[in-house]
């Protein structure tokens, strides 16, 4: 029985077919790479190669190669680490959560939206390792059993957490991510006209039929694995969180941090996704499968958690005040009036105001505005970490021991860096990798395509072009 | 064609035996081994494919197992072993340090024969265990790599034997005067060499000078420096005097001034201190009453003061100048006058009727016997200004035909440097001892290198019946020789100098056993007369003294900017310049390093619209130096103060370059020298960062640190400390109560530290005594400018502030009053019972010892800086680069020389490696295995911290908290409720570190 539901608009536009989704996916897969891409592809390995440079100098001659100093000891480092994390939320979030919600709308940015989180955690994950003074020993982290008698790894710590967090959080979106992957894989295998392209993808898509029994364990898989990856949304940016809240430090001491780190990594989440669809969608002529209808979910979500994170902030203040602790008081009065004051602003202006403006519908369905207001939250959730983790160590409990903190060169270069590495990996997948998932879009087309063929009973999904022969779509 | 002559390899090639062809063309003729090996006859012509393919393989396989292998460097034992040196127990030598400065005798602690470590030496009745942080640090001059290897002659390297002979030719030839330059020697051998020296020569003089003189003070007191004793004072008054930091014998007076400093409940009194100064000085930082004058109304509160103090011991009154601070004056002449006989003027002014004057008053005060000890006069300074103006005069006028130099540099840290150079050029024979190329020896025809302190015989008389050693302590490590072995030698005498010193001391402690004892323990009390001032100046009488200052009053009314020129705790007047320990160390005050700076008070610098870092010319009198602007709350206003020893051109990679140069501002005026000028400041438009190693100065109302006033002290000393309680829902409670942590439990030692905020003077010792017992790596300006500096124990200065949260919020607080009272606080490790950088380390690479130790594990570090996030106190220190073997820190740690000093009971860090204090833990586990050997315990005051150890002031005492009679438990359990804290008690981290409140003894 199909149901189109009179109100709401359609996920896929343009009466789309299931041809046509598997021809507008596979086209620039299958394509010559296009001059846009090429430059992306160009300026993403020269900031790569900066990326590499600026590692080369930090391992070579020490971290004295940044700006942190006695009392600083962690700023552009941990900002970066977490701001990555945080992007990298959106991810699971849209695939695992939206999944058992059932929202539909995932369907279409799931995809891009999980290749974005690996690369993110990917470029995260860079910053434990760099950041440590001697990282050829970062396994030691690892409880592995080694040769040093009953030395162990210290359970209490939070950066211990961190690399559980982490590396589980990294494991799961992988496998579901690849997962997804699979029978897209299969069609572009079964199109593949190349002899190495059809050996590549025939690799990748695991010998995947499209056999109903594939289907099954396909359906079952992702059910489990969105099961394991929910709480994954919720406790990696906990975890993260807690590198702070449990420590002594006034500013980071903080018991509200962990559901207002994870209302932040989900609104940068967001916001990275959007910064990245509009680019596709324009660049691949994905006009139809990325609707206006999602661009506005998605700002939707941006203004609650933005709106959440903004109630955090204000709450912050008014439980310094109330907590009596002058430490406590003075750090966020700090914050606000104090020599990083422009940082606190940014922050402000840019996570808690401009998020603001979707409430007004014309904006939230505007691309440019919504391409603005979301660059604007990457900047200001970067901003929100260094203010949380410089701001509140540059001036802690002892006077004496006040410093400013800023950046070098190589502190910039590894930021940007790591930029260019994400630039680089995501325009290696949206070239060589289907940025929409083809099959779950198929399969919403029957319910919100906007062509209802219960009344059109003539009208086939299905192409027409005598050489479309796809058993797996 | 000739024919060759033929030879023969041997009488078998003449014999041509056959077994001599059969051989001919074998490349060994003689049987190998190799082909029997290789399976005899059979095979004795060539090798096999298969061995060849063996021997092959065993050689790759051979090259590359030598390859993969680490340079072994080999520990060679000893082959006839030292009867003393026992390889990894030290042995100690009792020497003294006097270069010059501070007089400071010590215990030299060696260990295979190298030195490693300077101590106080605590038979010494002068200073009494404690030390000078120059002390200190002199230990890294002796493995300075820019010393001289060896004589110089003609700027050509020379050896002493030809040097000995040109220098003994030159001299019996010479025409004029024959003058040796020194500062101040106090050495009586040595001054009995000198007369042995000088007596081969028609006209010979010994001209002393000193940089940082004090003429008018011997001028006024008959040749000597009164033997005050700050300990008998109950009122001090210091006008200008630094005596805890710099002035004449700092050791000594900060150990007679913190007796009555220090206070009990059984004991709650304490001195009072009134310090009239210009620059912010450590002393002055010390005192109840500060009161900023400019240099040149010393004469008028001096004048003022002997005024009020005639006025009420029944003295003449004599015509003073007005001055701006009568009230303060008359505050203080009231409590003189009261305390007589327990009072006592000070001041370094080197104006000879300031001087005049301030003797006068400590006369009328009845201070002479009592806070002055007359039978005791120091001569830590003899220097003469007259006489050394006289000479640079007669080198201009070709009157002198040769001068040494020993221990002098007048061509950098006098006045006249110019005329000094100019008149070198009209002296026949010039020689200095210098031990570098220094700025007066590059101008001399012969450098006969000194030898360090630690490789010399020497002897010192600082006061009168007061005698002390120096030994040797290592073979000289160049080859140096000491300058009193010159002079004999150049004399012709064939005596060395240990034995002129046996013969100076035997009238004193004897020979043999009495000579042992001397030896063994460094000090002696006897008195040789060397040192007594021969013609000492005639003192200036009241009344010329009361027309000078008068004169110098009119003369200085008006708005003129005046500069003092001072001398710094760390560099002194330049001889410490290229030991980088002391450029690195961190001004008491200031918390500046590795520069000097013009010092200028808040108000001036706004009226000048100069900021902190801007570079300003100074110039008087056609002189001019650039140096960067400090703002230095406490100045005097319209005043700048600059240090001394700076500017080095000729000392070596450490020192030169840095700073400027001040001595050519000083004055000369008739034949005095005055540390004070008017100067005109301009700015240059150029930024200069000073490296300072802390930036924030106020404490932000924190209760970090505590003080009160001695009257509430006395009311109630349970009174005087603030105690932070937590709100829980049994009312409040100690911090300690409301707790998540199970307590460690210490069955064996607890290892504390008490810090008397009271005592601590911030003089730095303890700083400097840290970073040599531990291995702390200098990491040079850029990097404390960066705020990496390394130190593991730091000291935290705080100036009061005019605002409080209530009225001016957080900003306003930030700014340091105008002349505001200053605090200093140790900080170092608190080896907190609840530790929280030992919860977040990931690798466990910090935890706790089972005596209480907060310890730092090197090499399971992987530096991820969490630790020192999490800090509190903000102790722990980064390794950010490697700074051994880098050429970018091209410090002590960068040579194989400068290594020698490294402690080699601790690691060196490599980069990436967090660290901080351990309690010197190495200390504590060799104090407790020779206590394990004898089968005891350890003794209390056995084990001590290298902090609590060079402390002149015994602020810093360590000791087990579980010994219930150890010294830490017996002032625990007294202050405990009364001043005791711990700092940031509320955050229930329980440090092992208790402070004490700091009383003051406010007027």
């Amino acid at each position: 029985m199909q149901h189109v539901s009179p109100i709401r608009e359609p996920l896929v536009t343009g009466g789309k077919t299931y041809a046509d989704i598997t021809e507008d996916v596979c086209r620039q897969v299958e394509a010559k790479p296009n001059v846009r891409w090429m430059m992306g592809l160009g300026v993403s390995l020269v900031l790569l190669g900066v990326f590499i440079y600026s590692v080369y100098r930090t391992l070579w001659f020490g971290i004295g190669e940044w700006g942190l100093n006695k009392t600083v000891g962690w700023a552009w480092d941990i900002t970066n680490f977490v701001w990555w994390v945080g992007i990298g939320h959106a991810g699971t979030l849209i695939s695992a959560i939206l999944l058992l919600f059932r929202q539909k709308w995932r369907t279409s940015i799931n995809r891009a939206a999980e290749a974005m989180t690996i690369f993110a955690v990917i470029c995260a994950a860079m910053f434990p390792v760099l950041h440590m003074g001697r990282p050829w020993l970062a396994y030691w982290v690892l409880p592995l059993p080694n040769t040093f008698g009953s030395l162990w790894v210290n359970f209490n710590s939070p950066l211990l957490w961190d690399v559980f967090a982490i590396s589980t959080y990294f494991s799961v979106s992988l496998v579901f991510w690849y997962i997804g992957l699979i029978p897209d894989f299969a069609t572009i295998r079964d199109r593949a006209t190349g002899p190495i392209a059809r050996r590549a993808y025939a690799i990748l898509s695991m010998n995947w039929t499209g056999s109903a029994k594939h289907w099954s364990r396909y359906e079952t898989v992702s059910l489990i694995l969105a099961g394991l990856a929910t709480p994954l949304v919720l406790s990696v940016h906990t975890i993260v969180s807690m590198d702070f809240a449990t420590s002594v430090i006034p500013g980071w001491h903080t018991t509200i941090f962990p559901p207002y780190f994870v209302a932040g990594a989900i609104f940068s989440g967001f916001a990275m996704v959007l910064t990245l669809m509009i680019i596709t969608r324009k660049t691949f002529k994905l006009e139809d499968y990325i609707t206006l209808e999602h661009v506005e979910s998605m700002n939707k979500v941006i203004t609650l958690t933005g709106s959440i994170v903004g109630v955090a902030y204000i709450t912050e203040f008014f439980i310094a005040w109330y907590s009596g602790v002058e430490y406590e008081q003075y750090a966020f009065i700090n914050r606000a009036t104090g020599p990083y004051w422009w940082a606190y602003w940014s922050m402000m202006t840019c996570n808690v105001i401009t998020p603001q403006l979707f409430w007004f519908r014309s904006i939230r369905r505007s691309l440019t505005a919504t391409f603005i207001i979301s660059i604007f939250v990457n900047i200001g959730m970067w901003f929100e970490r260094f203010v949380i983790i410089v701001t509140s160590l540059h001036r802690d409990f002892l006077p004496s021991s006040w410093v400013m903190f800023s950046p070098t060169s190589i502190d910039v270069g590894i930021y940007v860096g790591t930029i260019g590495l994400f630039f680089t990996l995501f325009l290696l997948f949206a070239k060589f990798f289907p940025v929409v998932n083809m099959a779950e879009v198929k399969s919403i087309l029957k319910s919100s395509s906007g062509v209802s063929h219960t009344l059109n009973p003539g009208a086939s999904l299905h192409g027409t072009a005598p050489n479309n022969s796809h058993k797996h779509d | 064609m000739q024919e060759t002559i033929k030879y023969w390899r041997g009488v078998e090639e003449l014999n041509n035996t056959p077994e001599f062809q059969k051989n001919a063309h074998n490349e060994f003729p003689e049987f190998l081994p190799v082909s029997e090996a290789n399976g005899g006859e059979a095979s004795s012509q060539v090798a096999p494919r298969r061995d060849f393919l063996k021997l092959l393989g065993f050689g790759v396989a051979a090259a590359t197992l030598a390859s993969c292998e680490t340079p072994v460097r080999k520990a060679i034992p000893y082959l006839n072993k030292p009867e003393e040196v026992e390889p990894g127990v030290p042995n100690w030598y009792a020497s003294t340090y006097f270069m010059g400065d501070i007089y400071n005798p010590v215990l030299v602690k060696t260990r295979e024969g190298r030195p490693i470590k300077i101590e106080g030496n605590a038979l010494s009745p002068v200073t009494l265990g404690g030390t000078h942080a120059r002390a200190q640090a002199s230990l890294l001059s002796l493995y300075d790599n820019n010393r001289l290897k060896g004589p110089v002659a003609k700027g050509k390297e020379t050896s002493w034997q030809t040097i000995d002979q040109e220098i003994r030719t030159r001299l019996t030839g010479v025409q004029g005067r024959v003058v040796l330059v020194s500062n101040t020697i106090i050495s009586p051998s040595t001054k009995s060499v000198i007369r042995d020296f000088g007596a081969q020569f028609p006209a010979f003089e010994h001209v002393t000078y000193d940089a940082k003189s004090a003429s008018a003070l011997l001028r006024a007191n008959g040749g000597l420096v009164p033997g005050y004793d700050f300990s008998k004072a109950r009122v001090i008054v210091s006008i200008g005097a630094d005596f805890l930091g710099t002035w004449i014998s700092p050791v000594e007076y900060s150990k007679q001034y913190i007796t009555n400093r220090k206070v009990t409940a059984d004991k709650p009194t304490m001195s009072r201190h009134y310090q009239f100064e210009t620059f912010m000085s450590m002393t002055g930082a010390n005192a109840d009453v500060r009161v900023p004058v400019k240099p040149s109304e010393y004469g008028a509160v001096v004048a003022a003061l002997y005024n009020r103090v005639a006025g009420g011991t029944g003295g003449a009154a004599i015509q003073a100048p007005s001055s701006r601070v009568a009230k303060q004056i008359d505050a203080a002449a009231k409590e003189l006058l009261a305390n007589r006989g327990g009072a006592l003027v000070v001041s370094d002014s080197n104006d000879p009727a300031v001087q005049t004057l301030v003797t006068a008053i400590n006369g009328a005060l009845g201070a002479n016997g009592t806070t002055i000890n007359t039978a005791a006069p120091s001569y830590v300074r003899q220097g003469d200004d007259a006489r050394m103006l006289r000479l640079i005069n007669d080198m201009n006028n070709g009157a002198v035909g040769a001068v040494i130099f020993y221990g002098a540099n007048p061509a950098y840290d006098h006045p006249l440097s110019q005329q000094v150079v100019s008149g070198l050029k009209k002296v026949g024979v010039k020689i200095s001892f210098a031990d570098r190329i220094d700025e007066t020896a590059a101008l001399v025809d012969y450098v006969c290198p000194d030898n360090h302190f630690l490789e010399s015989w020497n002897d010192y008389e600082p006061k009168r019946g007061f005698l002390s050693l120096a030994q040797p302590t290592i073979t000289t490590i160049y080859n140096t020789r000491q300058a009193q072995e010159s002079l004999l030698k150049w004399t012709g005498s064939t005596s060395d100098f240990y034995t002129v010193i046996q013969r100076t001391w035997s009238g004193i402690v004897g020979g043999g056993a009495g000579w042992d004892k001397a030896a063994h323990d460094g000090v002696a009390t006897g008195s040789t007369g060397a040192n007594e001032p021969t013609a000492p100046a005639a003192p200036m009488t009241l009344a010329a003294a009361a027309v000078s200052i008068n004169k110098a009053g009119r003369a200085a009314a008006g708005n003129n900017l005046e500069l003092e020129i001072y001398e710094k705790v760390a560099i002194g007047a330049g001889q410490h310049s290229n030991n980088p320990w002391l450029q690195e160390m961190s001004d008491p005050t200031t918390k500046a390093t590795w520069d000097n700076y013009v010092a200028i008070s808040t108000t001036t610098a706004k009226r000048l619209e100069l900021e902190q870092n801007d570079v300003v010319r100074v110039a008087a009198k056609g002189k001019s130096i650039e140096l960067p602007v400090l703002i230095q709350p406490g100045q005097a206003a319209d005043t700048i103060a600059i240090a001394i020893g700076y500017g080095r051109t000729h000392a070596g990679q450490a020192a030169n370059n840095v700073g400027a140069n001040v001595y050519p501002l000083v004055s000369v005026a008739g034949d005095g020298l005055q540390f004070v000028n008017t100067v005109t400041l301009e700015k240059v438009g150029a930024d200069k960062p000073i490296a300072q190693t802390q930036t924030h100065h106020t404490v932000m109302g924190r209760i970090v640190v505590q003080e009160n006033t001695l009257a509430n002290y006395q009311k109630d000393p349970k009174s005087v400390t603030e105690y932070v309680r937590i709100a829980t829902p049994d009312g409040p409670q100690k911090p300690q109560k409301v707790s998540l942590w199970q307590d460690y439990e210490y069955k064996n030692h607890h290892w504390g530290m008490v810090i008397d905020l009271n005592s601590c003077i911030g003089c730095g010792s303890c700083t400097i005594s840290c970073q040599v017992e531990n291995n702390v790596p200098v990491v040079g300006k850029q990097e404390v400018l960066n705020r990496r500096e390394m130190h593991w124990l730091r000291i935290d200065r705080y100036y009061s502030s005019d605002a409080t949260r209530e009225d001016g919020g957080f900003e306003k607080m930030e700014n340091p009053s105008e002349n505001p009272s200053v605090i200093f606080q140790p900080m170092l490790c608190q080896h907190c019972n609840h530790a929280p950088c030992e919860t977040v380390c990931p690798v466990a690479a910090t935890m706790h010892s089972t005596e209480g130790l907060n310890q730092m594990v090197y090499n399971r570090c992987v530096g991820t800086r969490y630790c020192a996030n999490n800090c509190p106190y903000k102790v722990r220190r980064f390794n950010w680069f490697n700074y051994a073997n880098n050429e970018k820190f091209d410090y002590q740690m960068n040579n194989d020389l400068g290594k020698m000093v490294l402690n080699p009971d601790v690691t060196v860090r490599s980069r990436g490696v967090m660290e901080k204090c351990s309690f010197c833990v190495q200390r504590i586990q060799y104090g407790k295995l020779e206590a394990k050997k004898d089968g005891r315990r350890p003794v209390d005051g056995e084990i001590v911290t290298a902090c609590a150890q060079a402390c002149p002031t015994n602020a810093i005492i360590f000791g087990d908290m579980l010994d219930q009679n150890s010294q830490i438990s017996q002032i625990l359990k007294r202050e405990q409720g009364e001043r005791a804290f711990h700092v940031l008690e509320e955050l229930n981290t329980q440090p092992n570190v208790t402070y004490l409140t700091k009383i003051r003894n406010q007027a």
